[in-house]
């Protein structure tokens, strides 16, 4: 296990004596920096200690101290530990923090989501609306004192559940309408939902004033979505034409919002594995796995040595399969219907069939435990996955390339098309693949190293041009790396138990906080706990690859042509489990 | 151009072997659809040609493991009694991350006791995620994730204890190697208990 991220490693008290203190409570780390310094600490953070990545940044409802914070993760694209600095404020409304936008771009949807889900008010945000409920929504669903319809009670197991269970439906026991809250006088059969002025305004800055001597044409607004083809789901995207060409583009989210973070904190620690099964469903194994080395972290304990091979496996296997996907689907979405996405579909299905071998189920597997695995890797299983890795999957990779990769077609449609520069990508927080073929070498298994990774010798995928090309070229990459750590771990696999606990179905978590994050096939995928001591989360916070990675699409869409984004929204390989979870 | 050929040729060689390979089957004298032997050659390595699994006339293997909505166990007993392994303990219903297992314990009406048997079992199916935490934490082996996954219905399904009960027969029929192990694990247990029952009178 990769030891905690130290974050003392510079010194902002001894910069900033007035403004910063160290965060002095027991399982916290990182410093505490005054409101009104802000946005000049963070610039210096950024500009003169290199944290130049702001991945995460989430809000915390600390009722009982009533005060509100935002916690804010820095790391450095160069690798290494990562820098935490915090902001409390009166927990009074209005509830206000200045923005960070202008430091780092890619804080803008997640302070989206802290304002939408905590009510905390972002000044000189630029485009501040909620963002994962609609408009008109009452309410900020994780502040500590809001309840959801059919609540039952604080936190899992429910006391009406045993001993004496008798079976009632939740809506007999509470009507749905008796727990909503509708702002004051507000009557819900006379509602008319607002036209979304503040959408389309938001698009109007990018408008052109028509102040070049070409024809005055008017500009259409196209909603693509919730139901379109090439939105992987029900993302809507809101754009303004001239012509074919995007003038203004905001991406809408929300359709597939359930509140993960919000189930999360009524679930004990254990019941929340399942549920991270269902943020990006096509890797509940990366999933799993962010979530245990995140809870492992703050128990401080050592996973079985057998256990973290499995993992690895696991989780590598889920890249391919993943990567796979996207070469498939980003073809359906170039119009190559079927052919490319079945025959890699046929590779998936093989993958899959271990998962349901060892784990008991294809896509919802729930394998991983603190402290290991569910069971063990039978023997069966693990000579099926050496067939494939060292037999059918090399070659059929090889294969998948001879058959698109000098396609004409394909060639046409991505070369060259939605350049991502290095620096812009850094400035929106994008990672993952995208970041990479961007040209930064920025792999959470090499930067900083999470499980067993350290120990097997591979190469961080990266290309250079950050145009689609690049981006579709590197998932070949990274599956031949990720076939080459499968190898390894294959190799070196020892016996011994698969557990390092005893099977407990309440897991006791130290109080504290911790911040893990692995890098899953779509970007980094952080989990962001804090622990009270009671069995089930205070606070219990993911940090999506995918929504994070959306914001960088808006500033390239400009001024390309709309055929083009579809291959866009494709190329960024999200998922809309994990982007509205 | 050469090179488009060499993308077509891909498809060429898939669509050649979709025939080849039935053909080779037929020859050998094996059936390559509906048969065991047929499908599991189609989910294996070395798999070409035609891929798909003819449902419902054809159905995947199901590994062991396979797991979908739980169900209990009881063992048969004397003159077809069935002997409920549940005892009402409630780990399943505090482990269920929807809480969608209700139990109602018994209590003896004499002495107001619980008796470790349940008087009613129920399982809400709909909300059912199928995570396999209740029979992973069970520990008298009463409850189990079952094999069959075509319970689609009109209703809403909440199953009762009767309809969750299912003999350990059936139990033993799809995951023959679980029982075996966790049967073996049972009678160690009981040996001991004896074992120490004998030690104790010995000791007096």
């Amino acid at each position: 296990m990769a030891a905690p991220a130290s974050t003392q490693t510079v010194d902002l008290v001894a910069k900033f004596p007035d403004s910063v203190t160290a965060d002095a409570r027991p399982g916290y780390t990182g410093f505490i920096v005054k409101k009104e310094n802000l946005v000049e600490v963070a610039t210096a953070i950024r500009d003169e200690f290199g944290y130049d990545l702001l991945t995460a940044a989430t809000g915390v409802d600390y009722i009982a101290e009533n005060k509100m914070e935002m916690v804010y993760h820095a790391y450095k694209t160069t690798g290494g530990a990562g820098l935490i600095f915090r902001v409390q404020v009166d927990r009074v409304d209005p509830v206000e923090i200045p923005s960070l936008v202008s430091v780092w771009a890619g804080v803008d949807f997640q302070e989206r989501e802290a304002y939408d889900l905590l009510g905390i008010r972002f000044t000189n945000h630029p485009d501040l609306r909620r963002i994962l409920m609609w408009e008109g929504y009452e309410g900020h669903p994780l502040r500590k004192d809001w309840k959801e319809p059919f609540f039952e009670e604080e936190a899992k197991p429910f006391k009406s559940r045993w001993p004496d269970g008798q079976h009632t439906f939740a809506e007999n026991k509470n009507p749905f309408r008796d727990n909503l809250n509708f702002p004051e006088g507000f009557d819900p059969e006379a509602y008319k939902p607002e036209n979304e002025d503040d959408l389309y305004a938001s698009l109007e800055r990018f408008r052109s004033k028509g102040d070049d001597d070409r024809l005055k044409t008017d500009h259409i607004v196209v909603n693509m979505g919730p139901h379109h083809p090439s939105t992987h789901g029900v993302l809507r995207v809101a754009v303004t034409l001239d012509g074919e060409t995007i003038t203004g583009l905001k991406p809408v989210m929300g359709y597939l919002h359930r509140n993960h973070d919000k189930i999360g904190e009524r679930n004990t620690y254990l019941q929340i594995i399942p549920y991270t099964d269902r943020l990006d469903y096509f890797n509940s194994m990366s999933n799993n796995f962010g979530y245990v080395t995140t809870i492992e972290k703050l128990m401080n304990i050592k996973v079985a040595e057998r256990a973290e091979y499995i993992r690895v496996i696991m989780a590598e296997l889920s890249r391919v399969q993943n990567h796979l996907i996207f070469i498939g689907m980003l073809m359906n979405d170039l119009g190559t219907m079927y052919t490319p996405s079945l025959y890699a579909f046929e590779e998936r299905e093989l993958i899959l069939d271990i998962f349901e071998a060892v784990s008991g189920a294809r896509m919802m597997c729930n394998y991983f435990r603190f402290g290991g695995v569910v069971r063990d890797l039978p023997d069966f299983a693990l000579q099926k996955i050496k067939d494939l890795v060292l037999e059918r999957l090399p070659a059929k990779t090889d294969e998948m390339e001879r058959f698109l990769n000098e396609n004409e077609v394909l060639v046409a449609r991505l070369k060259g098309i939605h350049v991502l520069n290095a620096e812009d990508a850094i400035k929106y927080s994008v990672t993952g693949p995208v970041l990479r073929a961007a040209g930064v070498p920025y792999d959470l298994r090499r930067a900083d190293p999470y499980s067993i990774y350290d120990r097997f010798d591979f190469d961080v995928a990266v290309r250079h041009n950050g145009d689609m090309m690049d981006n579709y070229l590197i998932r070949f990459d990274e599956i031949r790396q990720s076939l080459r750590i499968l190898e390894q771990a294959l190799k070196q696999i020892p016996e011994g138990p698969f557990n390092s606990q005893k099977p407990a179905y309440q897991v006791r978590v130290p109080a504290g906080e911790a911040y893990g994050r692995i890098e899953s096939p779509k970007g980094e995928l952080g989990f962001y706990v804090i622990s009270n001591g009671k069995p089930n989360p205070y606070r219990y916070h993911v940090r999506p690859a995918s929504f994070v990675n959306l914001q960088a699409v808006e500033s390239m869409c400009i001024g390309t042509k709309i055929a083009d984004f579809v291959a866009l929204l494709a190329m960024f390989d999200i998922v809309m489990g994990e982007l509205d979870r | 151009m050469v090179k488009a050929f060499l993308g077509l040729s891909v498809t060429w060689k898939r669509f050649w072997e979709t025939y080849t390979d039935d053909i080779s089957w037929m020859v050998r004298g094996k059936k390559r659809y509906n048969s065991p032997e047929g499908i599991a050659h189609r989910s294996s390595k070395d798999t070409k040609g035609i891929f798909t699994i003819q449902y419902p006339e054809e159905q995947l293997l199901q590994p062991e493991e396979f797991r979908y909505v739980p169900f209990l166990v009881y063992d048969e007993g004397e003159e077809g009694k069935k002997e409920v392994r549940c005892t009402s303990c409630g780990i399943c219903a505090k482990v269920c991350p929807p809480q969608c297992i209700w139990i109602v314990r018994t209590n003896d009406p004499s002495t107001g006791r619980p008796v470790p048997v349940p008087t009613d079992f129920y399982i809400d199916m709909d909300i059912c995620m199928n995570c396999g935490f209740c029979a992973e934490y069970c520990p008298f082996d009463a409850i189990k994730m079952d094999h069959d996954f075509d319970i689609a219905s009109y209703e809403r399904n909440v199953y009762n204890l009767n309809k969750l009960l299912k003999p350990a027969s059936y139990y033993n029929s799809i995951r023959p190697e679980n029982a075996a192990r966790e049967d073996e694990a049972r009678r160690a247990k009981e040996a001991l208990k004896a074992a120490k029952a004998e030690a104790k009178p010995a000791a007096a």
